[in-house]
């Protein structure tokens, strides 16, 4: 059965109903709600979790509640990553819940320098948007020379540069002991089991109780099949690899990915109920051609598995043009669909601003706010920002959807008392909007200028344009 | 798994491997058994050597190991899509060369569990868009084109096809909004005229987005094009339906519905044009955003659109549109931005291209980019996806250990 709603009622009558607010809930039927919306954690309930009267009800309200992906942690020190724990198949169904990390690879034969610079990269990376720092997560070592002393070597060297948490690549079971000798503390991923090794990764992932990977290039046999054995000899903390294909036999990665999916979530088929990875780097050794165009691949590749269900990457590029729309379209995908689009029209206040500051006017559509907003605040000019409902649509398409209407303006602009907070009657629209400023301009009798194209404009829009159309306004309005 | 170039042998130790595999008695090769089995089948002198490429360490305690097959999804999706046909040859009353045929799905995108052909019987349809007038271009997209292309749309539409290997143009009359020339629509047929005459496959003629104007434009062109089953881009629910409808049917002209991001009303424009045209002459669009700019929601109502088609829902089993172009209005796509960034003369046409791929994976069919490299590389992905499978699983364990760059 696919990911159908809980009754919040039936979560209610197993909590202990002590109305304790531990949860930081009013009460029990309030966080009864949130669970079943996903918005809170079963853990925050600690009476359930720690008093052992309650243990048959929690592990009742687990059974309940319980993804149907299993969520797998990769840890280092303080950094705790969470892969898989998903409910469903497709985002509008409820929401996806964990964004795939990605890590960028190292090998035991680059030189300690280009080790560091990788390390120092994949850890400073970061990206600003919509208010959410964008990161790369993790360091995945691979052993080239297949020598356990320069392994060592190069784990010290990622360890001592950075504190993000490591994966170790070999499908030698003596080299991955080598690196686990070295984290014991931690958890990093053990990649991989394969069919020729799983029962000695078995042992290791048990001894240094790490997760570990299942590794089985275009053959779902195989993959189940060590998989079944693991789970049967204690191994639970499973991630599945069906092998990333770029170029021929992408649609068998892709296939594998779907399949595995759609087997634990609308199957509820307990032996693919595992996260899954890819790793788009092996476009650097399957594709011909220059870097270019393995890089291009690479990011194909990512694209690809990350709107499939894959929950964790291996990546090569350091290319900030691989690496920015990947994190973003990482970051969109994962975004929680029940959000609204839109935001409400009203007018902002940005900074101090006096009776003869500009007024900036934007969509309320979520991401046009964001971006509007954070440049102007950022570049700290005193304004107002007036949203106009557009039902939710940015900019261009709510002009080309004729939904940036004067009737809407004149409603803002009323209800936030604007004319009272300045003196001119002057509105600076986006670009992009240049074919309504006539529209609007006979409808509102306020003078319509046409601003820049992108809000990162505005700073030299300000200083350079805005005295003047105040002034010409002055001088024709005395 | 050794390096595959490290031990002559290993090519005879995998093909008695692969001997065993394909018998049902053993899975994995670090199993005693296994052990027994091969030395049975050896030589002295071959085991001698390949023994220890994969005798493992040491001895394991022989385990039995059920074998777990693996069994294909089980899949229902009852509803199919419609397959719609663009231009029209000779033989069918236009002038193309030849015509596309999109739709036909049997299940959501590239889900190839059963042949390509069958769940996906047609490739997409990569268009590239061309103005009839000079518009501001990102430098990423212009660079491709000289100045004077621009200017110039059937010059433009045959550097398209010609030079940039795109299935069809989409000719967006820009110019016809009253906003900002006002070109009246039989100058803008006479642009249509130019185009259909320096391209010869099928094309796709989109207005201003003003909703009166487009009406008297699209009749206007419907007239002008008739017998050629042009792409009209688009209807929408604020439109004087009755009014446009009527030359579309009377010309043979396809339509896409336009109803950004919501079903509900693409199901109830849809249930509009239905009085008119047949089915199989409606497209749809949910509208696409950029990477980064809303692609999520665009993303979702296509993937959503498409699902419920095939789940059944007969108003929305049209093939599905994909205004990839949009993928321009991220700041990411065309902004200087910091050299970590890398240059946007790459970052810019990148962006469009993965605009492009998640929107393939959502299920559209017809895509309109505007920077010339989009077509080629997502064809070149939709070749490798239909592609026979030809590809070295055994070499894929290599990735772990190969040295890259
Ligand atoms: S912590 Fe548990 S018992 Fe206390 S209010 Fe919350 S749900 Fe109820």
């Amino acid at each position: 059965m696919p990911w159908k709603s809980i009754s919040p009622i039936e979560i209610y009558k197993l909590l202990p109903r002590t109305n304790c607010q531990k949860c930081g809930e009013e009460n029990c039927m309030a966080f009864a709600a949130k669970l079943v919306n996903m918005e809170t954690k079963l853990d925050k309930c600690t009476p359930l979790l720690e008093e052992p009267k309650y243990k048959a009800n929690y592990e009742k309200i687990w059974s309940i509640i319980k993804p149907a992906v299993k969520e797998v942690i990769i840890k280092r020190g303080d950094i705790s990553l969470k892969i898989g724990g998903e409910y469903v198949m497709y985002r509008h169904d409820l929401t996806y819940i964990n964004p795939p990390p990605i890590a960028l690879d190292v090998d035991d034969e680059m030189s300690e320098n280009e080790i560091i610079n990788r390390v120092k990269f994949t850890e400073n990376f970061s990206y600003t948007y919509t208010g959410i720092n964008l990161k790369l997560d993790m360091i995945a070592i691979r052993s080239v020379s297949e020598d356990p002393k320069k392994f060592i070597k190069t784990v010290k060297i990622v360890m001592e540069n950075t504190k993000l948490p490591i994966m170790l690549c070999s499908l030698k079971p003596e080299i991955i002991e080598a690196g686990l000798s070295l984290l014991k503390n931690d958890r990093p991923l053990i990649y991989a089991a394969t069919k020729s090794n799983w029962n000695e990764m078995a042992k290791l992932s048990k001894e240094y109780k790490c997760p570990l990977a299942v590794f089985s290039p275009g053959d779902m046999d195989g993959l189940l099949t060590i998989t079944k054995n693991l789970i049967d000899s204690g191994v639970g903390d499973l991630v599945l690899d069906p092998g990333t294909f770029v170029g021929n036999g992408l649609s068998t990665t892709i296939n594998s990915l779907v399949a595995i999916r759609w087997k634990a979530c609308e199957e509820e088929n307990p032996l693919y109920g595992f996260p899954t990875m890819g790793v788009p780097m092996t476009a650097w050794f399957l594709m011909d051609g220059d870097k270019l165009k393995k890089a291009t691949w690479e990011a194909i590749a990512a694209a690809s598995l990350i709107v499939n269900h894959v929950s964790l990457l291996v990546m090569h590029s350091i290319e900030g043009w691989v690496l920015l729309p990947i994190t973003l379209l990482r970051r969109n995908i994962y975004t929680d669909p029940r959000k609204p689009v839109s935001v409400k029209p009203e007018l902002k206040v940005i900074g101090n601003p006096n009776e003869w500051s500009p007024v900036f006017v934007t969509s309320n559509f979520v991401l046009t706010y964001y971006l509007v907003s954070g440049d102007i605040e950022n570049s700290k000019i005193d304004s107002y920002l007036l949203i106009v409902d557009t039902e939710g649509y940015a900019v261009d398409v709510a002009t080309a959807a004729n939904k940036f209407i004067p009737d809407k303006f004149k409603e803002v602009i009323d209800e936030s008392g604007l004319e009272k907070k300045v003196k001119h009657r002057i509105l600076v629209i986006p670009r992009k909007a240049a074919k309504i400023s006539g529209d609007v301009e006979d409808a509102i009798k306020w003078r319509v200028i046409v601003g820049p194209s992108d809000s990162s404009e505005i700073p030299a829009f300000v200083k350079n344009e805005w005295p003047k159309i105040l002034e010409e306004w002055k001088s024709e309005n005395k | 798994m050794e390096k595959s170039d490290k031990n002559p042998y290993r090519k005879i130790a995998e093909s008695f491997i692969k001997a065993f595999e394909d018998s049902d008695e053993i899975e994995l090769d670090s199993i005693e058994i296994a052990i027994d089995k091969l030395e049975l089948l050896l030589s002295s002198i071959t085991r001698q050597i390949i023994t220890p490429t994969i005798m493992p360490p040491q001895i394991v305690k022989p385990i039995e190991v059920p074998k777990v097959k693996f069994e294909k999804p089980k899949m229902v999706w009852p509803g199919k899509i419609i397959e719609v046909e663009i231009g029209a040859t000779r033989s069918m009353g236009g002038t193309r060369d030849k015509t596309y045929i999109i739709g036909g799905e049997k299940a959501p995108s590239f889900y190839f569990f059963e042949k390509p052909e069958i769940v996906m019987p047609h490739k997409p349809i990569f268009a590239l868009d061309i103005f009839d007038m000079k518009i501001s271009l990102p430098k990423a997209v212009r660079m491709f084109y000289g100045e004077d292309v621009l200017n110039d749309p059937a010059e433009w539409a045959r550097i398209a096809i010609e030079k940039f290997n795109a299935d069809m143009i989409t000719l967006h009359l820009v110019s016809t909004d009253p906003n900002v020339k006002n070109t009246s629509p039989s100058e803008a047929a006479k642009i249509v005229e130019n185009v259909l005459q320096a391209v010869k496959v099928p094309i796709c003629v989109g207005g201003s987005g003003n909703p009166e104007k487009d009406v008297e434009v699209f009749s206007k062109i419907s007239e002008i094009a008739e017998g050629e089953r042009i792409l009209i881009n688009s209807l929408n629910l604020d439109m004087d339906l009755k009014k446009v409808l009527e030359p579309i049917k009377k010309y043979g002209h396809v339509v896409i519905d336009f109803s950004p991001m919501d079903l509900d009303k693409a199901r109830q424009l849809n249930r509009k044009v239905y009085d008119y045209l047949p089915k199989n002459m409606i497209v749809i669009d949910m509208n696409c955003a950029g990477i980064g700019y809303g692609l999520e929601y665009g993303y979702t109502a296509t993937q959503r659109a498409r699902l419920a088609a095939l789940r059944g829902d007969e108003e929305l089993q049209h093939p599905l549109v994909a205004g990839v172009s949009n993928a321009w209005a991220a700041r990411e796509a065309w902004l200087k931005m910091d050299p970590l960034w890398g240059p946007k003369e790459i970052r810019g046409p990148i962006w469009e291209l993965l605009t492009g791929l998640c929107m393939l994976l959502a299920g559209a069919d017809y895509f309109m980019t505007v920077c010339p490299t989009t077509p080629s590389t997502l064809k070149e992905f939709v070749e490798y996806i239909y592609g026979e499978k030809v590809f070295s699983k055994e070499e894929l364990y290599n990735w772990v250990s190969t040295k890259i760059g």
